[in-house]
């Protein structure tokens, strides 16, 4: 019987938790379009789907691996991936939210959710990939040079369907804008400013995240634009994934991705 | 011989047989058709370093890559291998030789234009147009699927000929 892997704890300086906000956003992110793998709702878009999914799971490799580096315990990406306690996990609430009707603890979601999150965050991390190349961190502008052009491919995919859905049909339409209710309050942690985003431009890491938002309006707009979509009010609401406060799904999420390696400790095939 | 010729003699082996060495998910290529070897050196210990530059960042290939780089040389006694990763600059399909772009095509898919033409601005209702069919040669070509069997590719068919071909993405 083989035992159960111990938990990691990371020594959070502002410069780790700035790179795995990106990292666990991406790996979250991945993790979710990865339930699509089988379900999709024709076949070329399953492939499509995974594909992103394989993608962000290269971003958020190469970015866990230079957190894991920052941090300084000699960890490896892993063991950050399956390792850590939910508190330690950085990314935006708004990529954990369950996507996929049918799929676990997900009964109200839709293709239209998966199709705006895609929409959303890959405009979002497109910016802060264009903005990250000019890090005065080597390694991350690297990786976020490389990840720019991929991001591209991701947001042109997503941004097609929201036209699609969104200048489809009646019903199409409608169960667009009601995925829209559902994820706009979300979207405000894109752009809220912190003690980490002023550690990193204080170092030259990368922008704060509030800085971004002028450009994110600006893209998102033009597609919602040619949608037929208007953009929901401005929301009070405050999610904290990035402080490492989540919500209700992020434990069932990380039970799922990380049960293997933690029955059995450094497993491969 | 100097010790120089000798090195740059198993640089130049180090360089035929690498162009041996198939892509393992598109096996028409050569690792040095695709582009991803950026140099290959020779070391104060006798061996080689080769110097790689990753496709795309999730590609399941990479590590097979490494691996057949290092079982190719060596096999051909010019190790030890040592191998680095470069990230920067990204790769780009502008990489892809131009045997590499005709060996695509020989091999029924279509290669990719250069890579300034990929991560335009506007994304709505884009349709990369110009994608010659690899079997008949007709310009009168469609998308059906952005993505495909590798993250590198993209589905497209003939109107002319009917056979559907995928399309090596510029990125």
């Amino acid at each position: 019987m083989a035992a159960t892997a111990e938990s990691i704890r990371l020594q959070v300086t502002p410069e780790v938790q700035y790179v795995l906000r990106l990292g666990d956003t991406c790996l979250v992110h991945a993790q979710r379009l990865a339930e699509w793998c089988g379900h999709g709702p024709v076949l070329e878009e399953d492939i499509a789907l995974t594909n992103l999914a394989l993608d962000l799971i290269g971003q958020a490799r190469a970015l866990l691996t230079h957190a894991a580096a920052l941090e300084g315990q000699g960890f490896d990406e892993d063991q950050l991936a399956f390792l850590r306690e939910e508190d330690q996990f950085f990314n935006l609430t708004l990529a954990e939210l369950p996507m996929r009707k049918g799929g676990a603890h997900s009964p109200g979601a839709d293709f239209a959710d998966t199709v705006l999150r895609n929409f959303l965050l890959s405009t979002w991390l497109g910016l802060c990939w264009q903005r990250l190349q000019g890090s005065s961190d080597a390694q991350l502008a690297a990786i976020a040079a490389k990840a720019l052009k991929e991001s591209a491919y991701h947001r042109q995919h997503a941004a097609d369907w929201v036209v699609r859905l969104g200048d489809g049909t009646e019903e199409s339409a409608r169960r667009l804008r009601a995925a829209l209710d559902r994820v706009w309050p979300y979207t405000n942690e894109l752009f809220v400013h912190d003690a980490v985003d002023d550690a990193a431009v204080a170092r030259g890491l990368g922008p704060a995240r509030d800085t971004l938002a002028a450009d994110w309006q600006r893209e998102v707009a033009a597609v919602f634009n040619e949608a037929g979509l208007t953009m929901p009010p401005a929301s009070p609401f405050a999610s904290t994934g990035t402080r490492g406060v989540h919500g209700e799904h992020m434990g069932f999420l990380l039970a799922e991705m990380q049960s293997l390696q933690r029955r059995y400790p450094g497993g491969r095939w | 011989m100097s010790v120089a010729a000798a090195q740059s003699d198993r640089i130049a082996t180090a360089w035929a047989v690498l162009d041996t060495v198939p892509d393992p998910e598109v096996p028409a290529l050569s690792l040095r058709d695709l582009g991803v070897i950026r140099d290959v050196l020779s070391r104060d210990d006798g061996g080689l370093e080769v110097v790689l530059t990753p496709t795309y960042s999730g590609c399941p290939a990479t590590e097979v890559i490494a691996a057949s780089v290092r079982g190719a040389l060596e096999e051909e006694g010019l190790g030890p291998v040592t191998l680095t990763q470069r990230l920067a600059p990204a790769w780009t399909t502008d990489w892809i030789s131009e045997a590499g772009r005709r060996k695509l095509r020989e091999y029924g898919i279509a290669p990719p234009g250069p890579a300034s033409s990929c991560g335009a601005t506007a994304p709505v209702r884009i349709l990369a147009r110009g994608i010659d069919c690899p079997r008949c040669g007709s310009g009168r070509t469609e998308r059906l699927a952005a993505f495909g069997s590798t993250a590198c590719k993209a589905l497209y068919r003939c109107l002319d000929c009917r056979e559907p071909f995928e399309h090596f993405k510029p990125i």
